[in-house]
């Protein structure tokens, strides 16, 4: 091979690997992406059925039910709407009734959100943006139906 | 007053470090050798405010003076002293003190091993660490004073956040912007290098050891990160891929593809302009890690307050820096040259495969942590991106990376035969594969991912035996021992950080493959079982702590019925904050940790409890302490002492006989420039 031939197949290659690369990693990016929804837009039924999202608001005062061994239920509200949810497992040590959430999983078919992931921040005074969001566009939402 | 003064000496070291950021630059520039001179007093100058500085802030949290604000929001009489004095870099201001006082400290390590330098570069070096100074000191005393006053003085301080209330925590920071700051010598060496158009393989020579002393420090405070959530967090992760987690690894990764490139630079003469663009690469992804943790974007432990103003600061200074250098790396990397020529199969076409697939990785990090934070602000929605991302894209990409990292140190420099590598690596490649199809049947189950995991780990491992038998074969005369101690240093350090990547490889695999997770319903006297042990939970009592009450579980570990040990998991109230903690309680062991953390109360003094079984988990953060250890014994190579001893020699030489020439003839025009220049100095201070 020709020097310049060898130069042209090393930059195909390289060229190659890297379109490669960049194709696994937005393939990879594309199904990762994990979307938000709050508990209206949930209701309004604009959240996907089947695809792993996540919902942010307050724990609603007194939904927190205990069952058979670590199975939780309890509701997540943005003071407009709220969610029955259900998970299993340890909860994070700032849940709290009343206090902010962020909730990653699916919906199943009797609406109820099917939690595989529960986050409440490492600070007590510390609101989730996401249900701080949710909470902000219920508030918003009100505000503009009882104008109108 | 002690606060005042701690003010007083920042606002002395930012007046002196724009000294140090101009003056010697202009000096190497015009060849004005008192101005290029004034470099080292003044790093050591600026050195010793920092340091009243931060000891100033140390004596506020110590003596717990809740008038200065930083200390109120992050302190508390009841802490006791070892966090209170590790307080002082807890929050966000003090970190950032930290941050100057550890590039002040690096500059003065370059202005004191450095003698072999000829003077323009030293001074061209300490100019850039003094503009980088000039920016994060006036970042402090514009957006975060941590002398900050608060009237009237609190009662009480409202405690530091009881995550890190931790021996961990207490040197993670420290090792962590060690690291960060590290590579801004390397920054500084590679701007030096372009401003003087002096690129080659002495440059790269004098680079390597900073390079390489940074990314260990990086290497060890990633590793005590994650130790520390394992052990912390309370739910046994050791890697989240938390954005604040991706900030400290993409300048890990630009970091290794560095110190590789940089090696090629060194041996070869090759990839100069790529080093430089590496190193300013490398430097950027630090900047952008501390803006990432620093500017509130992201909320999580470490985004201390969300003030706008912070990022605004930081990312101009980004912007700045990464234009600045690009720049003028587009301005003089043309008149670089390229060095040493070398085939399409050499050592050096395999490095630089290895370094475009760890900036890949990194960009692949850096588009998971950053598209979410770009969508956020443009109000396109909230979207989060989680681990699933990270690992799908990781693996494929590394694992190519992984496969060359056996394959560099075999083949040779310049121009490698295909059949002889192959001849090489035939028995490395077979034993491996044998291996890693046979082991996992060993360990209960065969597992495709797992025997994949296994193979790359073995790979690496026969690998290095495979170059270590041909460095012996090629070592002349003498027995193996005598061969083995003839071996250099950097070579023994490169197989040791090598081999820290199969061990590290093997705890990832075996932990993902083999853990066994068991959050579980516990009354008292039952048992839970994983795999041969057996936990039996006897009920808890309360225990007062220093700043905390604590609910304590009693659990019998038993192996095979047979009792092995007490473990005691916390649950924390911290007093001041009113904080819940999760105190893990952990059986480590060489081939298995038994993990065991308290969930929540339920009635009949039942508790919800996690239970886990690791097997090998403890390799993840042995492999990165090899890597680290390899670091250091290259850095400790007889070149370098070899190289500081015959320099500083010959410059000592050189220095006596300009000096007898400057009184022969030119002494008094440059003394009296040096005297103006002196006293312009003293007007600006």
């Amino acid at each position: 091979m020709k020097p310049r031939h060898k130069k042209l197949a090393v930059i195909t290659a390289g060229v190659t690997a890297l379109g490669f690369a960049a194709v696994l990693v937005l393939n990879a990016f594309q199904s990762n992406l994990v979307f938000f929804f709050s508990p209206t837009q949930v209701m309004a039924n604009e959240a996907p059925i089947g695809k792993s999202f996540r919902i942010g608001g307050l724990v609603e005062e007194g939904s927190v039910n205990r069952e058979e061994g670590t199975t939780v239920r309890f509701a997540v509200t943005d003071t407009s709407e709220a969610i029955q949810v259900v998970y299993t497992g340890i909860l994070p040590d700032l849940f709290r009734e009343g206090k902010g959430v962020v909730a990653q999983g699916k919906l199943n078919e009797n609406g109820i959100f099917v939690a595989d992931e529960v986050l409440a921040k490492h600070d007590e005074n510390y609101m989730p943006p996401e249900a701080a969001l949710a909470l902000e566009e219920a508030a918003k939402a009100q505000k503009a139906s009882l104008t109108q | 007053m002690i606060p005042e003064i701690g003010n007083f000496a920042l606002i002395l070291a930012l007046l002196l470090a724009i000294t140090q950021g101009t003056l010697p630059l202009i000096g190497a520039a015009r060849g004005i050798t008192t101005w290029m001179a004034l470099a080292k007093p003044v790093v050591q100058g600026q050195f010793v405010f920092v340091l009243i500085a931060f000891l100033c802030l140390g004596y506020s949290f110590v003596s717990s003076d809740f008038s200065v604000l930083n200390v109120a929001r992050n302190s508390n009489t009841e802490l006791p002293l070892q966090y209170r004095i590790a307080a002082t870099w807890g929050s966000h201001e003090g970190s950032l003190l930290l941050w100057v006082l550890m590039l002040a400290g690096w500059s003065i390590a370059v202005s004191v091993f450095s003698k072999q330098l000829p003077d323009d570069m030293i001074a061209r070096v300490l100019g850039v660490l003094g503009l980088v100074s000039v920016g994060f000191l006036s970042f402090m005393l514009l957006t975060s004073n941590p002398f900050d006053r608060l009237l009237p003085a609190a009662m009480e301080g409202s405690d530091l956040n009881p995550l890190l209330q931790d021996p961990g925590m207490v040197i993670h920071p420290p090792m962590l912007y060690m690291g960060y700051v590290g590579f801004s010598v390397a920054f500084a060496f590679a701007i030096a290098a372009l401003l003087s158009g002096k690129l080659d393989a002495t440059w790269a020579r004098w680079s390597r050891p900073w390079t390489t002393v940074a990314w260990v420090f990086l290497t060890f405070g990633i590793m005590l990160g994650s130790w520390w959530a394992y052990y912390e967090l309370g739910w046994g992760g050791w890697w989240f891929w938390d954005p604040v987690e991706n900030a400290s690894f993409m300048p890990w990764l630009a970091g290794t593809a560095l110190m590789h490139s940089l090696a090629v630079t060194e041996k070869r003469g090759s990839f100069k302009s790529w080093t430089v663009l590496l190193a300013i690469c490398t430097f950027a992804l630090c900047l952008l890690g501390t803006f990432l943790v620093r500017s509130g974007v992201l909320t999580s432990v470490h985004a201390f307050a969300t003030d706008p103003e912070r990022g605004v600061f930081i990312l101009g200074f980004l912007f700045v820096t990464v234009t600045l250098s690009l720049l003028l790396f587009a301005w003089r990397a043309p008149k670089v040259g390229l060095g040493g020529k070398f085939d399409l199969l050499s050592r050096e076409s395999m490095l630089l495969a290895n370094n475009l697939l760890l900036l890949v990785a990194a960009a692949s990090v850096m588009l998971g942590t950053l598209y979410p934070l770009i969508i956020d602000a443009l109000n396109l929605g909230k979207i989060s991106v989680g681990p699933p991302y990270f690992e799908a894209v990781f693996v494929p990409i590394m694992t190519p990376a992984i496969f060359l990292i056996g394959l560099g140190p075999i083949s040779r420099w310049k121009q490698m035969s295909l059949p002889s590598l192959a001849v090489r690596i035939r028995w490395a490649i077979g034993v491996s594969v044998v291996s890693a199809i046979i082991v996992p049947f060993y360990m209960g189950e065969w597992k495709p991912l797992v025997s994949f995991g296994l193979l790359l780990a073995f790979w690496i491992v026969m690998s290095i035996l495979v170059s270590l038998k041909h460095r012996l074969s090629n070592s002349g005369q003498g027995n193996v021992f005598v061969k083995l101690a003839k071996q250099s240093r950097s070579f023994y350090g490169m197989h040791c950080a090598h081999l820290g990547v199969a061990v590290f490889i093997i705890g990832v695999t075996l932990v993902n493959g083999y853990e066994t997770e068991k959050d579980v319903r516990m009354d008292i006297g039952s048992r839970v079982t994983i795999s041969e042990y057996a936990f039996q939970f006897n009920g808890v009592s309360d225990v007062v702590g220093p700043n905390y009450m604590s609910v304590q579980g009693d659990i019998d570990v038993f192996k095979d019925g047979e009792f092995v040990r007490k473990l005691y998991p916390e649950k924390r109230t911290y007093n001041a904050s009113g904080m819940v903690m999760t105190e893990a309680a952990i059986d480590t062991g060489i081939f298995r940790d038994l993990y065991v953390a308290l969930g929540e109360p339920l009635a009949n003094e039942a508790w919800v409890v996690r239970a886990y079984h690791k097997p090998f988990v403890d390799w993840i953060w042995f492999g990165c302490l090899l890597m680290s250890i390899g670091g250091i014994l290259a850095v400790s190579d007889r070149r370098y002492r070899l190289k500081i001893k015959e320099r500083s020699k010959q410059f000592l030489d050189k220095k006596f006989t300009e000096t007898s020439q400057a009184t022969d003839s030119a002494a008094k025009p440059v003394s009296a420039e040096g005297g103006a220049a002196l006293a312009s100095d003293t007007r600006k201070v």
